[in-house]
């Protein structure tokens, strides 16, 4: 392939992602508020079109129409910045994970990811680390007490929860011997999901995912019984949805990173011993994919609906007491298969 | 007095919370399968038992003649003064027969009174609780708007027979 056609694959796969993304986000936060109304035996929104599927159309409409408000003591380029940078990290990061095996089309041999690179987890560690900083932002540029409490808690949050993370994905890393999605992909054929393989790790990893989204039991930046909203107490319109989307943006990067790290990526077990064409097992994978991630979303909303939220100390405990030494332990654990066994 | 400690010790299995978080999803998605029990109100309306006390009506028999001989009691009775009868003089048998007989909507508070005191089952309250009105005028209810077959209070008046 010359530049020209990698650029326009490129592109193509750029387009595709983004909109299936932003549809995904949408109809995320629809389905949250579907099945947080099911858990709490209510119906949810169901008027807006057949069962309410027109209602994310709606809420973006409404948001839209509402005054954007910058508070009088705000710091402005970065009050306007926060909601910005939010939005990027949650876009950008999806560039380096892998929804399907390579497939040729018109001749071409095109990876179904958009980025291929070799250090792809470095990438989502760094991007999703950056992600803080639009919380912290917001948080300090509002110039307000609640805001200011919910952006210094976010960052603390992510500080004592990052390093768990970070152990368990080396933990993923050993196994797979390579820091390229793809490769920790192929490394887990079969059955051999690092999820069966490293079971402390996948829970420390999901814990930390949740801490990592600033999803319900870990919530604490915008904690509304004690912060109002938190970070985002002081903004509305426009730049309250960027912080929204980019809320449920990150739920799909952590459920995608989940899957590509301990479930076995795109891979339907043992499906290349069936003896399928090629294109119907490139289907057949990508359906894999999202179906693994359409699981996993629910999950993440199921577990919002289920459990209250931790109290700021049990959350530093949490982290520093049980998640770091579990991820320590599991990477001996890992280190001990790689070495005697030679997975 | 001592005061009693209170118990936060967590057992080793709920320190490790796992089995209680699994408890805990476990119940909501219970929650989540059950049925609801929400009506979608406009497509799905509620049928009350013969019980309910909606808007009071005015029996008509099949002949098309009211009950009501406009003897005023249920006026009387009506706490929030909502029940204006203007008695009138007819060649029928039961020679009285209400001129007027207008219920303000707005002051009703469906207590049932007029019903219990009517001496002809004349005056009973239905099922119609959809009482919505763009101005006040249309609040008071006339004896075109009272008037009522019998046949479709059946239930509200077999209720009232073995109760009363």
């Amino acid at each position: 392939m010359n530049i020209w056609e990698i650029i326009i694959f490129s592109l193509v796969k750029i387009v595709i992602v983004f909109t299936v993304m932003l549809l995904t986000v949408s109809y995320l936060v629809y389905f949250e508020r579907r099945i947080s109304a099911w858990a709490q035996n209510r119906l949810g929104p169901n008027r807006v079109g057949w069962e309410g599927v027109l209602q994310p159309f709606a809420d973006v409409l409404k948001l839209l129409l509402k005054e954007d408000i910058v508070p009088d003591v705000a710091n402005k380029p970065i009050h306007t910045l926060a909601p910005i940078t939010a939005l990027f990290v949650a876009f950008t990061t999806y560039a380096v994970i892998p929804f399907g095996p390579n497939v040729t089309i018109f001749g071409f041999n095109v990876p179904l990811v958009v980025a291929d690179v070799n250090m792809g987890i470095l990438y989502v560690l760094a991007l999703t680390s950056l992600g803080v900083y639009a919380i912290t932002f917001a948080g300090w540029s509002s110039g307000s007490k609640y805001s200011l409490l919910g952006g210094i808690r976010s960052s603390a949050q992510m500080i004592s929860y990052e390093i768990s993370m970070g152990f368990s994905v080396a933990g993923v890393l050993l196994v797979a011997e390579s820091l390229r999605p793809e490769a920790i992909v192929q490394a887990q054929s079969g059955w051999m999901w690092n999820a069966i393989i490293q079971p402390i790790g996948f829970i420390t990893f999901v814990v930390s995912a949740f801490a990592e989204t600033n999803r319900l039991p870990f919530d604490l930046p915008e904690a509304e019984p004690e912060l109002v909203g938190g970070f985002h107490t002081e903004y509305s319109s426009m730049k309250f949805a960027g912080f929204f989307l980019a809320e449920y943006a990150n739920m799909i990067i952590a459920s995608a990173m989940i899957v590509t790290l301990y479930l076995g990526g795109w891979q339907f077990p043992y499906l290349e011993t069936f003896g399928l064409s090629a294109t119907l097992f490139a289907i057949i994978s990508v359906l894999t994919f999202l179906v693994k991630v359409a699981v996993l979303l629910f999950f993440f909303i199921w577990v919002r609906w289920s459990i209250p939220r931790f109290r700021y100390d049990q959350l530093m405990n949490l982290g520093w007491k049980v998640m770091f030494p579990l991820s320590l332990l599991n990477l001996i654990w890992v280190a001990f298969l790689v070495m005697v066994f030679k997975i | 007095m001592a005061v009693k400690k209170r118990e936060k010790d967590l057992t080793f299995w709920e320190k490790i919370y796992i089995p209680e978080i699994v408890k805990g999803l476990s119940l909501t998605m219970k929650n989540m399968l059950k049925p609801k029990f929400t009506m979608k109100y406009p497509e799905e309306k509620f049928i009350p038992s013969a019980s309910y006390r909606g808007r009071p009506v005015l029996v008509q028999e099949e002949n098309g003649e009211e009950r009501c001989v406009a003897c005023g009691l249920c006026s009387r009775v009506c706490p929030a003064l909502a029940i204006e009868v203007q008695a009138g003089e007819t060649d029928r048998q039961k020679e009285r027969y209400p001129q007027k007989f207008e219920i303000n909507m707005l002051r009703c508070i469906f207590c049932g009174f007029c019903e219990e005191v009517c001496p002809e089952e004349a005056i009973v309250m239905s099922k119609d609780y959809e009482l919505a009105f763009y101005n006040r005028e249309d609040a008071i209810y006339g004896k075109d708007k009272l008037l009522t077959p019998v046949n479709q209070l059946q239930d509200r008046i077999e209720f009232l027979r073995s109760y009363k």
